[in-house]
């Protein structure tokens, strides 16, 4: 059997992110890249358009004026069911903590876009499949409570391959509690924008994901509930190309807008300022007590 | 095949081997020898059941279904549809009569042969069938009625009209809706609770479950598949995902468990439902005494305690405000 398309794409980005070679060759079209240049055009090739899977701090520092300001590092996972399959779960996040570089599977906090102060979560595929346990759960709903408190509008950039499977039930509730965390955030008149990259699917899709104000796509981004291989083996058929695609859900009518990664930030601060009373969050961030953490 | 079926088969094959003997008049110590061992056997078999046991009592041919718990209602009035694209015949819900009390019924409804369940979808919902529960929930709040439901289903449809028809945002806005309705929620899970699937029904103020029924973040086939590319591995996957009626009490993620007959519900399934309905009962009045702003707020910390992490810092972050 082929190789599904997320781990195709986690084998791609492995096989470059700790490569240190100057070139490195798109995966969709095979051009020869410089990678100064893939960075320089914020992880998209140049000549096709594909979007490689970004870093959550990459994401971060590409997208903000430079003053995020990260919360939540200290809620770090344990191992609630003392799960042990090949190697013992404690085991894979170490590993996985080297590879990525992360704490956990998303990275939260404050920070200003384009003078808006707004809280900020970002998932990374590249720890344990960006998948939701309690810590993810517990930063994003830790998340949004701060920022209702302060009254502060929320982007949530989601990429995850559902539930962790080595969490259990715990896991599954992270759906319950942060659609409950949203609710009390959009009910007292917050605005939540959800930013759906590659892939989301799962429990992040069906809770807090498609939960949002504004739902806005990545292209080309996979979207769905179920994975694409779920769904072959139940039909026992190939499905289209661009079936769960970003594309896809746009023309069905799921998510506001569908935007190339160039296009995100310009586009990210017109819908706050359409939605948000800029004059409301005129404080600067350095001069709300509570932001100034570190 | 069902594990639980297989065994049932072989007791009951001894069973009518020892009547044989009993109407030939054959008797004496060797046959009250046999007769205990039979007793051993069955409570060998049905006394203490590990996880994937657990797992073929709650897909048990035999088991009550959600119908079975309709029909024990005082009365059920059926309603029907999301008002957008269909009715989906595996999620009933409406109006019924539970001991004396006016209540939204919502649950999962499996069938009990092959074209039934063709009709039902396995249980399994889509997303007009999230859509009518949020309906119904929202109307159960109009009108100040509880809200009950029964889950059992492998999971949510996984299939193209239920991506093509946003099965995410479907089942995302039934948690929503569960999260700002002010009246009590009585979730029960009597069959499977397959993963969000199950959930999406079953944000409530107070967590029933039956004792054999299994609750589970993906079913054991599919963790196995995603974890290890082997559905066959189920069994195995069944141990890790502690998924049984006393883990998830231990967890705080149920919190009542209805004890059931040796053998499991079907066995003595009138009985079985009654008890259901007692600890439901009993919420219902616990619950009916909670203003809705405290209800709601009593909601949201429950959920929110649940998880397990640890803190690197004395300090927390977050928690509320």
């Amino acid at each position: 059997m082929p190789a599904p398309d997320w781990l195709r794409k986690r084998r791609e980005r492995d096989t470059s992110a700790d490569d240190a070679s100057l070139w490195q060759k798109c995966p969709k079209c095979s051009e020869m890249l410089y990678r100064k240049d893939i960075v320089a055009n914020l992880w998209v090739c140049s000549r096709c358009g594909y979007h490689f899977r970004m870093h959550a701090y990459d994401r971060i520092n590409t997208l903000v004026d430079g003053d995020f300001v990260e919360i939540g590092t200290d809620i770090l996972p344990g191992d609630p069911l003392g799960w042990t399959d090949k190697r013992p779960y404690p085991q894979k996040l170490e590993r996985d903590r080297e590879k990525s570089k992360l704490s956990e599977a998303v990275v939260t906090g404050f920070a200003t876009l384009d003078g808006f102060p707004v809280a900020l979560g970002v998932m990374d595929f590249n720890f344990r499949g960006g998948t939701m346990g309690t810590v993810v759960g517990e930063r994003i709903t830790n998340l949004l409570e701060e920022a209702r408190r302060r009254r502060l509008p929320c982007i949530i950039f989601t990429a995850s391959g559902g539930a962790r499977m080595e969490e259990g039930m715990l896991a599954l509730m992270q759906m319950a509690k942060t659609t409950l965390a949203v609710q009390r955030f959009k009910d007292e008149g917050n605005l939540y924008i959800a930013v759906l990259t590659d892939p989301t699917t799962g429990g992040v899709s069906a809770s807090f994901a498609f939960a949002a104000d504004l739902i806005v796509a990545e292209a080309r981004a996979a979207i769905g509930f179920a994975g694409r291989r779920v769904i072959e083996q139940t039909i026992r058929q190939k499905l289209p190309e661009n079936f769960q695609t970003a594309e896809f859900l746009l023309e069905k009518g799921h998510v506001d807008m569908v935007l190339d990664r160039r296009e995100l930030r310009p586009a990210l601060v017109r819908l706050l300022d359409y939605a948000v009373d800029r004059k409301r969050l005129a404080t600067p961030l350095k001069a709300v007590p509570e932001f100034a953490i570190q | 095949m069902n594990l639980i079926v297989e065994r049932e088969k072989s007791l009951s094959e001894l069973e009518t081997r020892l009547a044989q003997l009993h109407e030939r008049g054959i008797g004496g110590d060797e046959m009250r020898a046999l007769e205990t061992k039979v007793q051993e056997l069955r409570q060998d078999f049905f006394g203490k059941l590990t996880p994937w046991e657990r797992v073929n009592m709650a897909r048990h041919p035999k088991r009550p279904l959600a119908s079975d718990y309709l029909g024990a209602l005082e009365a059920f009035d059926e309603l029907h549809g999301d008002r957008h694209f269909r009715d989906d015949p595996a999620l009933v819900g409406g109006f019924g009569k539970l001991r004396g009390h006016n209540v939204m019924v919502l649950s999962q409804q499996k069938g009990r042969d092959t074209k039934e369940n063709i009709r039902r979808n396995f249980g399994m919902v889509s997303p007009e069938g999230y859509r009518k529960a949020s309906r119904l929930m929202e109307l159960a709040a109009r009108f100040h009625l509880p809200i009950v439901t029964f889950v059992d289903t492998s999971g949510a449809d996984p299939g193209i009209g239920s991506e093509e028809r946003a099965q995410s945002e479907a089942i995302s806005g039934c948690l929503m809706t569960l999260t700002h309705v002010g009246v009590p929620v009585v979730a029960s899970i009597v069959g499977e609770g397959g993963s969000g699937g199950a959930l999406a029904i079953a944000l409530a103020d107070h967590v029933i479950m039956a004792e054999n029924a299994v609750y589970s973040v993906a079913s054991p086939e599919g963790c196995a598949a995603i974890l290890w590319g082997d559905s066959a591995r189920a069994p195995e996957a069944a141990e890790h995902l502690k998924l049984t009626s006393s883990d998830l009490l231990g967890f705080g993620i149920v919190d009542e468990i209805v004890p059931e007959p040796l053998g499991g519900a079907h066995h003595d399934a009138a009985a079985f439902i009654g008890r259901v309905f007692d600890a439901i009962e009993r919420a219902l009045e616990r619950l009916a005494l909670l203003p809705p702003a405290d209800l709601l707020d009593t909601r949201y910390r429950k959920y929110r305690r649940i998880g397990s992490w640890r803190e690197d810092s004395p300090v927390r972050a977050g928690g509320l405000a």
